[in-house]
């Protein structure tokens, strides 16, 4: 496939504003300012393009409610927050690419009427920071920031805010809290962003891969954009695969790849001339599945028919000579970190599952452990305030679901292979 | 204590925004930066400049891990610790950094220029496993590779 999110990243000074320019950014502008704002709106909604931030929620009609509402004051949010364990697609385009994120933005802020936008971004991405701030300063210079945005009288204003470490901040209500100056917890909905976010006034956050896709949808126009990928889940789709393959990095496929295709075609296979034990196809809190599931197809409706969730295309390969607990155990320690403490479910839940974790790892396993975890499971399941909770157990779940044996093996002072310690302190 | 010139550009930073208090984490990060780390009086002058009550200001604060509240070394080394980097010896390399440095977790060096912590995913896990030097990033490390790069460091 042409590579189109990908399009200018490895080319030289991509990230400055003259290279990106003479490599076609913001193109797009000049047509997108033709329509009328509610015909871009529609033509994003035609396009089916979904949001790439992890819950796949289609974006034409996420800025319907917003632009619907009256008013002037509105707002567009950009998630860089990039904070599930295994995911760092966006980076590519924050780090070579920020004009593509920037002309995007300029284009979605047309559309929903909003003249004032942030980009928030993690505090572990200094560096790329860095990068954004010099962007904005230099498409401000260029006018295409600002007031009257190439004389056609778009007024839109955009500023980079950083985190300061916390992954519940890319929860959209928490990570509008943390904007205004607060704790990132999440907010009751409704009422949605696009109605009351920001400030109180009608909000958009969108992901940097999902904006970065939205000038295609110009050029292409929504029907080329949707001969792109899957029917369900048009466009291209940004892979980040690390983990035991042999080529881990970012990949830019039609939705729709298979996992064969995107492990053994693309990545080099499994690494070590090892065996595939598990994958985990969409971040830390998608499901695993096992080397079964290899014909399953990368989109939003496959992967949930197959168990599991296409989530943020971070896919993590672990071979067979991984321990489940120990994977499992890494990820429940996150998300006991990370858990913002507002439910009791998730933030005591989350405890529990760590402790019984590492005292398995400790050489002290017992039989029923496995049924001890999924009790736990079930007393967070569904009783959550935000979706931390209920992704927070996935790991457990599905290793338990494929992997028991594993969890047998702790039992009665553990499996003598000294591979937990390494992994988990 | 805060120099002129950080007020301003707290200042700035504030102009930014709709309501004042969101520069809150942008300008805790900046003093930060200025001073190693925070601590109860520069939260309680950012929350005066602000506006924000300073018992908010610091219920916020607390909030965000990558805000240190004692002295840490000039270079804050942040290994990662999560699933892709784990899997590719993470821990291997934090035995490796607390030998080698003498100090514990999050303390730092006696001659003031290292401490190292452990962080979540920093998003960089196909260069499992890697690390954070302040604002520089290091992949596909090892505890040799990690030598070389701290005597860059001074
Ligand atoms: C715990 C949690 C963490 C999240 N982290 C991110 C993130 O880092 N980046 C992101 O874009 N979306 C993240 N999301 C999803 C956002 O809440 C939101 O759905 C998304 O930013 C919307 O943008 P999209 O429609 O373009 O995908 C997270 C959700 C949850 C529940
Ligand atoms: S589920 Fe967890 S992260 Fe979400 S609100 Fe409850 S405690 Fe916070
Ligand atoms: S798991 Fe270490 S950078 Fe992602």
């Amino acid at each position: 496939m042409e590579q189109m999110l990908l399009n200018r990243v490895g080319k030289a000074k991509s990230a400055e504003i003259d290279a990106a320019l003479k490599l076609g950014a913001y193109a797009a502008l000049e047509p997108a300012f033709r329509m009328r704002p509610a015909d871009v709106v529609h033509e994003v909604k035609q396009s089916g393009l979904r949001g790439r931030g992890g819950a796949g929620f289609p974006t034409g009609l996420k800025w319907e409610f917003c632009a619907t509402v009256p008013g002037s004051e509105k707002y567009l949010l950009c998630n860089a927050d990039e904070g599930e364990p295994g995911t760092f697609k966006d980076r590519f385009i924050l780090e070579h690419d920020p004009h593509l994120l920037i002309e995007g933005m300029i284009i979605s802020a047309y559309a929903i009427g909003a003249t004032q936008g942030y980009i928030y971004i993690r505090a572990e991405y200094p560096a790329q920071r860095d990068i954004l701030e010099k962007a904005v300063a230099q498409a401000y210079m260029r006018g295409y920031l600002g007031s009257n945005i190439l004389g056609k009288g778009v007024n839109f204003d955009l500023a980079v805010h950083t985190g300061a470490g916390a992954y519940i901040c890319g929860e959209e209500t928490a990570l509008i809290e943390s904007l205004e100056g607060k704790r990132g917890q999440p907010r009751m909905r409704p009422p949605f962003p696009a109605i009351e976010g920001a400030w109180r006034k009608p909000t958009v956050v969108n992901n940097v891969e999902t904006l970065a896709a939205v000038p295609f949808v110009i050029t292409l126009t929504a029907e080329g954009f949707q001969k792109i990928g899957e029917e369900s889940s048009p466009g291209p789709k940004l892979f980040a695969v690390s983990g035991a393959v042999n080529k881990p990095g970012g990949y830019e496929l039609p939705m729709g790849t298979t996992l064969r295709e995107l492990i053994f075609d693309h990545c080099g296979g499994i690494s070590g001339g090892r065996r595939l034990k598990a994958v985990i196809p969409g971040g830390a809190s998608t499901p695993m599945l096992t080397a079964d599931h290899l014909d399953v197809k990368l989109d939003f409706k496959s992967l949930v028919a197959a168990g599991s969730m296409l989530g943020s295309g971070a896919v993590i390969v672990m071979d067979d000579s991984t321990c489940m607990v120990s994977a499992a155990a890494v990820l429940i320690r996150f998300f006991k970190h990370e858990s913002c403490g507002k439910c009791t479910p998730c933030r005591e839940g989350t405890g529990w599952l760590y402790q019984v974790y590492r005292r398995m790892l400790n050489g002290q396993g017992r039989d029923g452990d496995a049924d001890l975890l999924l009790r736990i499971c079930d007393s967070i399941q569904g009783k959550c305030f935000c979706p931390l909770g209920e992704g927070a157990i996935q790991p457990v779940l599905s290793s338990i679901r494929y992997f028991r044996a594993d969890y047998e093996k702790c039992a009665g002072g553990g499996c003598g292979e000294k591979v937990c310690r390494p992994m988990v302190h | 204590m805060i120099s002129e010139a950080v007020i301003e550009r707290i200042r700035k930073t504030a102009d930014r925004y709709p309501e004042r208090r969101a520069a809150l984490i942008p300008a805790l990060t900046i003093l930060q930066d200025e001073l190693g780390h925070l601590s109860l009086d520069t939260v309680r002058s950012v929350a005066e400049e602000l506006n924000v009550p300073a018992p908010e200001a610091f219920g916020a604060a607390s909030f965000y891990s990558l805000f240190r509240w004692k002295p840490s070394g000039r270079h804050v080394i942040h290994v990662c610790h999560n699933l892709s980097c784990s899997l590719l010896g993470a821990e291997t390399l934090l035995d490796h950094l607390g030998k080698k440095l003498g100090v514990p977790e999050g303390q730092a060096t006696a001659d003031g220029r290292f401490s190292f912590e452990r962080i979540e995913c920093i998003g960089r896990c196909d260069g499992a496993p890697s690390m954070l030097v302040g604002k520089d990033s290091y992949d596909n490390l090892t505890p040799g590779k990690i030598d070389e790069i701290l005597q860059q460091y001074t």
